[in-house]
């Protein structure tokens, strides 16, 4: 299984535990780390489970609940909230019907607040997976989430 | 063979990839190829022209000609009316003034007079991913002359007299705290450096690495030979793929070149990197949070002292850098220390790399010297202010500080600001025109503070909570004199009691927005009304 072919890539050093936690939530259909990947990293790295969870839950990078294919990141840090990303964010929210923090009953989108992206030259911004989307517009996002939607990305 | 006649530079960085600048670049390689013209015109990747949110960016040499915002659509016509007619498409061109980012770092003297690069002087003319392009541009020369014919004490006295300072934020003197780590016995020593750039709105380090990952490794492998490190870490934010990839294959051309490794430059100096990738936490762009995760465990700072430079990685001596810090090594060893010092201020040398964002005209990252007043910043390099006048700039990110319109002669360094109780830090310059609130957008920065506290210690963690929840009254129309008053002293209390950098930087955020703009913050308590109908009431009174 995976998980398994994951951990046999690393030396059992706790300094890998990031590192491991990364690999095994992007080999994830769901993007997130269940609790049993959590158990056998422990296992594997010698460390009680409460330090691997700890280090699990301290990063916003890391989800222990399961996300929707898609996982959208929208940036509300000052130079994007300056820019207006407030609405872009109710838009968001009615394009899918979701809260912030919460997935589509299909398991296509999950939402999420990031802090900065590093992207602010083309503010507002977000994140869907790898890609960034910038200088972002109703009239935009709204193309866009029709993109993913319809699979043509 | 035949002769190339032009160039064509096209910036590939993440704010270009977003516009579509592969799709443009493919397009480009086609027609030419179509018109049999690939062997005369030469299409060069590069990083970051500095342009920002204008598309895709092209320059053209040595006619120096820059396109923005170009599409595939437009990839025909500069083809043919320019490489082929020698015509510039008009409508494409740069209308920035002259004196603006991309154009000043240009070979001619009046302009290098304007933008002084240091940092950034091969970033968007060299081919990042090409070793060899660096090596033309002296690129390891430094490092070749630091490790043959300097003593490791030579090169901190030289660090030393430049005067350098972290340009992460806090400013300590660069020399002064290898200084501390070169004599220990203790080894291994480590060099570390510090990528996880994530103050809201920064992002030179990105574009550093992007445009010029080199200099980085070279500035790295001249910090570890003066400290005796033989191993060293690039600890850069999990978000930064580009920079991940790009730094990721520099690493292992220089490897390749023997300019990594082991007895380097024929020397008895053995030096390597890695890097480690972060995972979306703030605060571990706090050294010794950076240092905790670097080891695998969650991001929460250490008490210090021990301070790293005598207990940091594993408990070994451990220097961390910024990105921007490190970049400035490789110049000084070559220059001399008297010549960056001839740059900047007496007591802040150099140069200085902004990332000046939100509302102005050209948006975008500009390396200027020390000293520099923030009106120049805005209205010289950044086109002047958009969509209305001047209200303020958050200086410094959310860590920094709001400076008004009375304070835009001050001269931008750590100690002109310091005697303004204001920051440099990261270098980020958010401009707010007279449309935006004060009240939304402190409430906007204590809700990242609240979102980005480890947890650790509980000035922090209470009280950024506090904080927010307070700023989040007023901004509801619900706030009262108290809260206002509460919030100043607990951020103060806050800035004397918190661990680290995060718990001690609301207070001057929170002590600038009142002192500037008292009469708007109490119009949402007294009044319950935001004259920019921007805060939500929740069904008070609006404008």
């Amino acid at each position: 299984m995976k998980r398994k072919e994951i951990l046999r890539k690393y030396e059992a050093k706790p300094d890998n535990l990031l590192y491991i936690l990364h690999d095994i939530q992007d080999a994830s259909p769901y993007n997130y780390v269940t609790e049993e990947d959590m158990e056998e990293i422990a296992d594997f790295l010698g460390l009680p489970y409460s330090k691997v969870y700890g280090t699990a839950t301290f990063y916003s990078m890391i989800s222990q609940k399961p996300r929707g294919k898609h996982v959208i990141r929208l940036c509300d840090s000052p130079p994007c909230h300056l820019m207006g990303s407030e609405s872009i964010l109710d838009i968001l929210k009615e394009e899918l019907g979701i809260d912030v923090g919460q997935t589509t009953p299909d398991m296509l989108f999950t939402l999420e607040i990031t802090s900065c992206l590093g992207v602010c030259g083309v503010a507002p911004a977000m994140m869907i997976d790898e890609e960034v989307f910038g200088n972002l517009t109703p009239k935009k996002l709204r193309k866009i989430i029709k993109d993913y939607r319809e699979g043509n990305v | 063979m035949s002769l190339i006649t032009k160039y064509v530079l096209i910036s590939i960085d993440e704010d270009t990839l977003i516009a579509g600048a592969r799709k443009v670049e493919s397009e480009l390689n086609r027609i030419l190829a179509e018109q049999g013209l690939s062997g005369e015109i030469m299409v060069v990747e590069t990083g970051t022209m500095g342009i920002m949110g204008k598309g895709v960016v092209m320059l053209i040499q040595p006619d120096d000609v820059t396109y923005v915002n170009v599409t595939p659509e437009d990839v025909r016509e500069i083809v043919s009316e320019h490489l082929l007619k020698g015509r510039p498409v008009k409508r494409l061109q740069f209308t920035g003034k002259v004196d603006q980012s991309v154009i000043s770092f240009r070979e001619t003297a009046q302009e290098l007079k304007k933008q002084n690069r240091v940092v950034l002087a091969n970033s968007g003319l060299i081919d990042p991913e090409s070793i060899d392009e660096y090596i033309a541009v002296n690129g390891y020369e430094a490092l070749g002359k630091a490790l043959t014919a300097h003593k490791p004490e030579e090169i901190i006295d030289m660090v030393k007299t430049s005067g350098l300072r972290g340009r992460g934020g806090a400013g300590f003197p660069t020399g002064l705290k290898w200084s501390f780590t070169a004599p220990l016995k203790n080894t291994p020593k480590y060099i570390v450096c510090n990528a996880d750039e994530g103050e809201p709105g920064t992002f030179k380090d990105r574009l550093i690495m992007e445009g010029d990952p080199h200099k980085l490794i070279e500035g790295m492998a001249i910090a570890a030979y003066a400290i005796g490190a033989e191993k060293g870490f690039i600890y850069i934010r999990g978000e930064y793929s580009l920079s991940i990839s790009r730094t990721q294959k520099a690493i292992e051309d220089a490897r390749a070149y023997g300019l990594l490794g082991k007895n380097i430059f024929g020397t008895s100096f053995s030096f390597d990197l890695e890097i480690k990738k972060g995972a979306g936490a703030y605060v571990c762009g706090e050294e010794t949070a950076l240092i905790n995760s670097l080891e695998g465990g969650r991001g929460n700072p250490r008490v210090k002292p021990p301070f790293p430079g005598v207990k940091g990685l594993w408990q070994q001596p451990t220097v961390v850098n910024n990105v921007e810090t490190l970049s400035n090594i490789p110049s000084i060893i070559l220059n001399g220390p008297d010549w960056f010092k001839s740059i900047g201020t007496e007591k802040s040398t150099g140069t200085k790399v902004y990332t000046i964002l939100g509302h102005v005209n050209n948006p975008g990252l500009i390396e200027v010297e020390m000293g520099t007043t923030l009106r120049d910043i805005i209205y010289k390099y950044a086109g002047g202010v958009k969509g209305g006048k001047f209200k303020c700039a958050l200086v410094g990110g959310a860590a920094g500080a709001f400076l008004n319109e009375e304070m835009l002669d001050v001269r931008m360094d750590y100690d002109h600001l310091g005697e303004y109780k204001a920051v440099l830090g990261s270098g980020a310059i958010l401009v707010m025109n007279e449309e935006s609130c004060i009240v939304d957008m402190l409430r906007n920065i204590l809700f990242f503070f609240k979102h980005e506290s480890c947890g650790k210690c509980s000035p922090c963690r209470i009280g950024t909570a506090q904080l927010y929840s307070l700023a989040d009254k007023i901004y509801s129309g619900k706030g009262s004199d108290e809260d206002l008053e509460q919030m100043l002293t607990l951020s103060e209390a806050m800035s004397t009691t918190a661990l680290c950098a995060l718990g001690q930087s609301p207070y001057l955020v929170i002590h600038t927005a009142v002192r500037f703009f008292q009469d708007e913050i109490e119009e949402h308590i007294r009044r319950k009304v935001c004259m920019k109908d921007i805060c939500r009431m929740n069904g008070a009174e609006r404008r």
